[in-house]
């Protein structure tokens, strides 16, 4: 396994005695009645392995993009573990997410997993270039010498196909969709190993989504990285995904194969999801 | 023996309709051998493309157990094993040929018949190849070759369809109708296409509506009546 989660859990408030007893599916409900804290993610349990693809649906507040974050380290967990496995020297115990240094987690950050944000204004910075963008986590990869890193962004822009003429564009230079796909050869530089992607292309239209997840899904089976994807679309987690885990209010409520979730649906929340499709 | 099912069940809980429970299909038996064919029949509405999908779990059954029996010698139960080996065992051991097409309309008729042999690790010159003869076999104009399927007959895509499922084939294919709306010929060749792979030792559970068809390739028909 890649990645083993475990009993994992973020709370925003006071975080007493019982907020993980009275919040969660059954309690239908993200707020603790006793001290207002909010539950954003409750005990959540799943493991990934190396090149598998899993998706995550639910409905907004089920804490979908909190579980990312907190994988990514852009916030931090109250409790629970996030063992990563992917480190060859660590293979015997894995790497707990949780207690690792401040340097232990930008190298994480910077080679082992990327981002793919909803916006690409937080996953780019747009004072730099859109080559400079690219070559900033080339940088925090390691890579030091002018050139090398000059060639593998125009290499990387051309496989996402931008016209390399426009390397020293800013980002605000590009349309939506460009952006987007900077991000993605951003995300892609350091050859990571595990991809996180948060709704990577709501809000493009359908020519440019297809194209989008047509390069993801290729990227994916030529580079054999394992994802996460984050999306309301039912129909991006069936292009692209494996295995799909359904959330609800913090909680985990259905994990199975992708085509399984879709056409037999076990959870009253996931037949519900599922019987919403236009 | 390939594969065993045993007393499989599969009941439909609908929680957002009162919690009604309808019964997909209850009480099937039967066993699969290398090369062999078996076909399944009966009225529409009997749950066979149920049992199939339970075999693939695309369903989970209700009760009851499938055991693959593995080329090396293991077996596994598809009912309860873990989800990452269904998806190892989908992409080597057991395919599936749907009754309508599911293709990406951005890729080529040749390209989609060709992918499963180059995602095997055949060069994409070979693969290609081969595809073209396949789809030429099958009756499929040249001139479509490289043209999205979306856009073909109905009797073409089932064609695309079967071509993709048996181009690279599993040692267990669930065939759901492959030949519902073919024409004679059509379906003779998918037929003779089914003849040779049992030969290649290929086990095949197929659901079949025409009895002269049935009887020229399956080796054993089990039938589902309607529950009174």
């Amino acid at each position: 396994m890649l990645l083993n989660v475990k009993e994992l859990t973020k709370v925003y408030g006071q975080f007493c005695a019982d907020c993980l007893l009275l919040t969660g599916v059954e309690q239908n409900t993200t707020i603790c009645p006793r001290c207002k804290s909010v539950i954003a993610i409750n005990r959540v349990n799943f493991s990934l392995k190396g090149n598998e693809v899993l998706g995550i649906v639910g409905e907004s507040g089920s804490g979908k993009s909190t579980l990312l974050q907190l994988i990514y380290q852009d916030i931090k967990a109250n409790s629970g573990q996030i063992i990563y496995n992917g480190l060859s020297t660590t293979q015997d115990t894995g790497f707990d997410l949780l207690d690792c240094t401040t340097t232990e987690r930008s190298f994480l950050r910077n080679i082992e997993m990327s981002m793919i944000y909803q916006s690409p204004t937080l996953g780019l910075n747009y004072l730099f270039s859109a080559g400079g963008n690219v070559a900033e986590k080339i940088i925090g990869s390691g890579e030091r010498r002018y050139k090398v890193i000059r060639e593998r962004v125009i290499r990387l822009l051309k496989r996402l196909e931008l016209p390399d003429s426009r390397v020293d564009d800013y980002p605000d230079a590009f349309s939506g969709g460009q952006q987007q796909r900077i991000q993605i050869a951003k995300a892609l530089s350091s050859s990571p190993k595990l991809l996180l992607l948060d709704e990577p292309t709501t809000g493009l239209d359908l020519s440019v989504q297809a194209k989008l997840l047509d390069l993801i899904r290729e990227l994916q089976q030529e580079m054999s990285f394992a994802m996460i994807v984050v999306s309301h679309d039912l129909g991006v987690i069936n292009h692209l995904t494996d295995v799909t885990m359904v959330m609800k209010h913090g909680s985990l409520v259905e994990y199975g194969l992708t085509d399984q979730i879709l056409e037999d649906p076990q959870h009253p929340y996931t037949q519900l999801l599922v019987s919403s499709i236009l | 023996m390939k594969l065993t099912v045993n007393h499989l069940a599969k009941q439909f809980t609908l929680h957002n309709r009162d919690g009604i429970t309808v019964t997909g299909f209850s009480d099937v038996s039967f066993t699969v051998a290398d090369g062999e064919l078996l076909a399944l029949t009966g009225p529409s509405g009997t749950g066979k493309s149920s049992i199939l999908k339970a075999i693939y779990r695309t369903y989970l059954s209700s009760s009851g157990t499938i055991h693959l029996h593995r080329k090396d010698g293991s077996i596994v139960d598809l009912t309860t094993c873990c989800e990452n080996s269904i998806l190892e065992l989908r992409k080597k051991e057991i395919g599936f040929v749907t009754q309508f097409l599911k293709i990406l309309p951005r890729i080529t008729a040749l390209q989609s018949v060709a992918s499963p042999l180059i995602e095997r690790g055949e060069y994409e010159k070979n693969a290609r190849e081969t595809a073209s003869q396949l789809l030429d076999s099958l009756n499929i104009r040249e001139e479509l070759f490289h043209l999205s399927p979306l856009t073909f007959s109905g009797g073409e895509q089932q064609r695309i369809n079967i071509a993709r499922g048996v181009i690279a084939p599993r040692d267990l294919l669930l065939l759901d109708e492959p030949t519902a709306s073919l024409d004679e010929d059509s379906s003779n060749r998918v037929l003779d296409l089914l003849l040779e792979l049992k030969e290649k030792g290929i086990a095949m559970i197929g659901i079949f509506h025409d009895k002269r068809k049935t009887e020229r390739v399956a080796d054993k028909v089990y039938t589902i009546n309607r529950e009174i």
